[in-house]
Formats: C-alpha cells, sequence, structure tokens
C-alpha cells in the first residue's frame, strides 16, 4: 500500500485524515481506490474527461507526474505520493 | 465589508525583511513565496493564529511580470518541512510591481484556500508596502499586519 498525502484543503473529504493509504500500480489506480473509500475526492482530483485536475499537482516523492507518465505513472509501496493544490494569481 | 474575521498577522522583521528583498530579487518579474504558521480548531473551522512561523520564499513558476504560480517543488519542500514542526501552509505573498497592494480579479479568482492568508508587496514606490488579506467566495477582508522584533 502507498502513502497518499493530502493537503490540508483537501482532508475535509477524507475524515480529516492528512494521508491515506491505497492500492495500486499507478498514480491513477491509487486514486480509483482512494476516491472510491472517499468519494468526495473525486472531483477535486480528477476532471471531467479522466485527467488530473488542472488545479492540482500531484507528486511520486519529489516528482511531478505531469512530467512523469501523469495518472499512468507508476508506483510502488514504498512511494509518497503528495497532492497539493496548485498557488497562482497575478 | 467583509464578513468574516481575518487574523492578525504576526510577521517578524527579519521574515518581512526576507519576503520584501526576494520581491525585488525577482525584478522585473514578480515575486513569490509562501507563509507557515499554526493552525488551531476543528476541521471544518480551521484558523491559522496569525503567527508566522517560516517564509518560504519560491520560484515563480511563470516567470512573468504579470502573474505567478509558486514552483510545484518548493511548495512541496515548504509543505514537508512547516509540516515536519507541526505547522501547516498558512497563505501565500507575491509582488505587484506596478500596482497597489491589494488583491487582482486574477488574485481573487486564484484564490484557493478560504483560511489562507494573501499578501501582496507593491514594488510601485520607492518604499515597499506590504497588506494582507482573505479571500472567501470572492470576498476580500484586509488582515492587520503587525511587525514584531527579531
Amino acid at each position: 500500500m502507498a502513502e497518499v498525502r493530502l493537503p490540508t484543503l483537501l482532508r475535509v473529504h477524507a475524515d480529516g485524515a492528512a494521508s491515506v493509504t491505497a492500492a495500486g500500480s499507478t498514480v491513477g489506480e491509487l486514486f480509483a481506490s482512494v476516491t472510491a473509500a472517499h468519494p468526495g475526492l473525486a472531483d477535486q482530483l480528477i476532471d471531467e474527461n479522466g485527467a488530473l485536475h488542472k488545479f492540482v499537482n500531484v507528486y511520486v516523492n519529489d516528482d511531478d507526474i505531469r512530467y512523469l507518465d501523469k495518472l499512468e505513472t507508476p508506483v510502488t509501496d514504498r512511494d509518497v505520493i503528495s497532492i497539493l493544490p496548485a498557488v497562482a494569481g497575478g | 465589508m467583509s464578513s468574516f474575521a481575518a487574523p492578525l498577522l504576526r510577521l517578524t522583521i527579519t521574515q518581512h525583511e526576507r519576503i520584501v528583498a526576494h520581491c525585488y530579487a525577482g525584478l522585473p518579474d514578480e515575486a513569490c513565496g509562501l507563509l507557515a504558521g499554526p493552525v488551531i480548531g476543528p476541521l471544518a473551522q480551521r484558523e491559522a493564529t496569525g503567527f508566522v512561523s517560516e517564509v518560504y520564499p519560491a520560484v515563480n513558476a511563470d516567470a512573468s511580470a504579470r502573474t505567478y504560480t509558486v514552483d510545484g517543488r518548493d511548495y512541496l519542500r515548504a509543505s514537508r518541512d512547516s509540516e515536519a514542526r507541526g505547522d501547516e501552509i498558512i497563505g501565500v505573498w507575491h509582488s505587484h510591481t506596478h500596482t497597489d497592494p491589494y488583491p487582482s480579479p486574477t488574485d481573487v479568482s486564484s484564490a484557493v484556500d478560504p483560511m489562507w492568508v494573501y499578501m501582496i508587496v507593491s514594488l510601485r514606490d520607492d518604499i515597499p508596502t506590504l497588506r494582507a488579506f482573505r479571500i472567501r467566495a470572492g470576498e476580500i477582508a484586509e488582515c492587520q499586519v503587525v511587525l514584531d522584533g527579531g
């Protein structure tokens, strides 16, 4: 089971947990597992086209999955997946 | 007038200097960074105390004079560091190079977390001006900022 760390903004959708564990061999599979257990997270992570929502960044350890294989990025049980909101303005 | 309370934000003089110096160093582009501090209260009503334990200068991934995006890896590092000390990221700061230190429409529409403080440093005049705000559902409330010693 890999660890998925949630930003404080999203913890309300996971009963307050700072991190959850999930099974899967890719980030997408992990997210499917996480959102099955915590349905409120689904709209926060995945957009209407099934892609990673543009307002969140996801890291496998230190690497942004947008520069890897996005939701197809492989993961192992030793990986820590971090979800952070994109922070921007003008 | 806004209908929500905003915390009194306490910055040390050293933190203020680091923020302003990073803003000048970023010219001609906007500069940005993150604020960390303690958060109290139940999850649905969590609230920053206003104490700032650390400021984290970050790269503006946009490299733009008009917009900023906090570099994701800088955010990741700041998040890990603040959580290791029992704090959270409580806000973000950025510079306005030629306009007032007041949230732009882009700042308001991009505000991610209703608990966060949005600090803006204007470099328009010879003396930099720093102000801080809460932004909730498009509504803006100003936070008082006090400078403590240190």
